[in-house]
């Protein structure tokens, strides 16, 4: 807890509650994949799109499916609760990227923010989730529940990036969870916590003195038979094979640029397909 | 309470001068001191802290849960456990020593203190899930078995630390006496989960530990093996 905030004032009713939904399918011809389902609500705005700056996997292929998230108002701020259901059909491709970093906000009337995605991936289906960071800002109260069930022969790629902190700003409380589960079976399951109340985060064993933390998970059965060799590429940064066919990217560093770095490559080392390749004349 | 009695067999099973590996690994505190990153006592101190609420309630909360099901009877749960631990243990290296020291564990504690359950786990077992079902055999309790663990681990850095790091042992001791209570409720904490689904188990993660244990795997010189 943060000892030095004031008490907290009753708040009033005025969080925000957001729950959109997208959803993906195998088009007609059985090659183009098209959006079957896009329901944005308030600040979650969802929008098809054109490809923007680097992508895995999908680098100019026209036959995917293209959204991006778009944040409609700040935050989310303390007592704000957003959901987000994705559904990639079997068959088809859907990228998602977003349109800005997402920034966590403390809340006038306190309280904790909450955001969480519960995502399917179907048989035969490819799904590259490529959001830009998410920022903790001081005094923000934040948790962040991902759960992804993928279909044993879909692949998938998704990054995530934790900044502790606007620049030269203490983070508040932050706390995320990914848990992907492969036809039901746990495959790979990690909470982050940072801030004031996480008791030894700070420490050499979890982040120390760094100021971003990511990862890049990705799920191929093409390595059913043994997914790529570990790598420690940086000091702040390994690659993984997981127990089934999948890797971890993990990465430390002291700011969102230097974890970028670090993560671009580690998709270097894997190759092939992976490499995110820049699609237009974005340069992230 | 049930297990109450097993005072001694929990004092046996915590204990590093059972013979099966525990002594052969400092708890990532090697590693950490080698990438520069524990220097001095108080970032020991944050270490051992760090890593007692990650990797250290993991392996309590599936050690108690590990006992709780076999003490049900439920052996059928284990497999499903194994994956669960798994998925919280992103180093291949770090999963590879787990299932390395529950091998040694399994060894020794079939010699020790033989129990049907042993052959019911796979060739090489997570070690926190052979503790489990150890501490099911000598009736202690899944709360015991956490505690054990979190001892376990804190021992097993502190006694490295003498090893890697210009330190005063009493100093080291004097950081233990601080956790104390954090070690009591982290037990607690890891019993209290092992009541309900494996799926929701504790799953805290420890990037720089992955991260520090596959470099330390490429070590050209190290006292430890993790």
């Amino acid at each position: 807890m943060f000892v030095s905030s004031p008490p907290e004032p009753a708040p009033h009713a005025n969080h925000m509650v957001a729950r959109a939904v997208l959803a993906s399918e195998l088009g007609p011809d059985g090659r183009r994949s098209r959006v079957s389902r896009l329901r944005s609500d308030g600040p979650l705005v969802l929008r098809p799109s054109h490809p923007k700056g680097a992508e895995p996997l999908t680098h100019r292929r026209t036959d995917a499916a293209r959204v991006s998230l778009a944040a409609g108002t700040a935050g989310p701020l303390g007592g704000d609760d957003y959901a987000l259901s994705i559904h990639v059909g079997a068959g088809s491709t859907l990228v998602l990227q977003d349109v800005a970093a997402m920034l966590v906000l403390p809340g006038a009337g306190g309280g904790r923010s909450r955001m969480s995605l519960d995502i399917r991936v179907d048989d035969g289906a490819t799904f590259v989730w490529w959001p830009e960071p998410i920022i903790a800002a001081h005094r923000c109260d934040h948790t962040h529940d991902i759960r992804i069930e993928i279909a044993p022969d879909a692949r998938m790629i998704l990054r995530e990036e934790a900044i502790l902190g606007r620049h030269g700003e203490v983070p508040g409380n932050f706390a995320s969870r990914l848990r992907i589960t492969r036809g039901g079976a746990a495959l790979y399951d990690q909470r982050l916590r940072f801030g004031p109340s996480a008791a030894g985060a700070d420490g050499a064993a979890v982040l120390g003195d760094a100021g971003a933390v990511g990862s890049i998970i990705a799920v191929d059965p093409a390595w059913e038979r043994g997914a790529p060799p570990a790598d420690p590429y940086d000091r702040g940064a390994a690659l993984t094979p997981l127990a089934g066919p999948a890797i971890a990217i993990g990465a430390v560093a002291a700011d969102s640029l230097a974890l970028r770095r670090l993560l671009v490559r580690g998709l270097d080392i894997l190759g092939g397909p992976w490499i995110a390749r820049h699609n237009g004349k974005d340069g992230s | 309470m049930d297990g109450a009695g097993g005072s001694a067999a929990l004092l046996l099973l915590s204990d590093g001068r059972l013979p099966a590996g525990g002594y052969a690994h400092s708890g990532g505190l090697e590693p950490a001191v080698t990438a520069g990153r524990v220097t001095d006592m108080s970032d020991l101190e944050r270490f051992l802290v760090g890593r007692e609420e990650t990797a250290g309630l993991i392996a309590a909360a599936f050690s108690a849960a590990a006992c709780e099901r076999s003490r049900r009877g439920e052996l059928f749960e284990i497999p499903a456990l194994e994956a669960e631990l798994d998925a919280r243990i992103p180093s291949s290296e770090l999963r590879r020593i787990s299932r390395e020291l529950g091998r040694q564990l399994r060894r020794a504690m079939s010699a020790v203190h033989p129990h049907p359950h042993y052959d019911a786990l796979g060739a090489a077992p997570h070690q926190p899930v052979v503790m489990g079902v150890a501490a099911a055999s000598l009736d202690l309790s899944p709360r015991d078995m956490a505690l054990a663990i979190l001892h376990e681990t804190n021992a097993d850095a502190a006694a490295a630390a003498a090893k890697v790091l210009r330190v005063d042992p009493f100093d080291v001791h004097a950081i233990l006496a601080r956790m104390a209570t954090r070690l009591d409720r982290l037990a607690g904490e890891a019993a209290r989960a092992a009541q309900g689904p494996s799926a929701d188990l504790p799953a805290p993660g420890s990037p720089l530990a992955d991260i520090a244990a596959e470099h330390h795997r490429r070590a050209d010189v190290r006292l430890f093996a993790s």
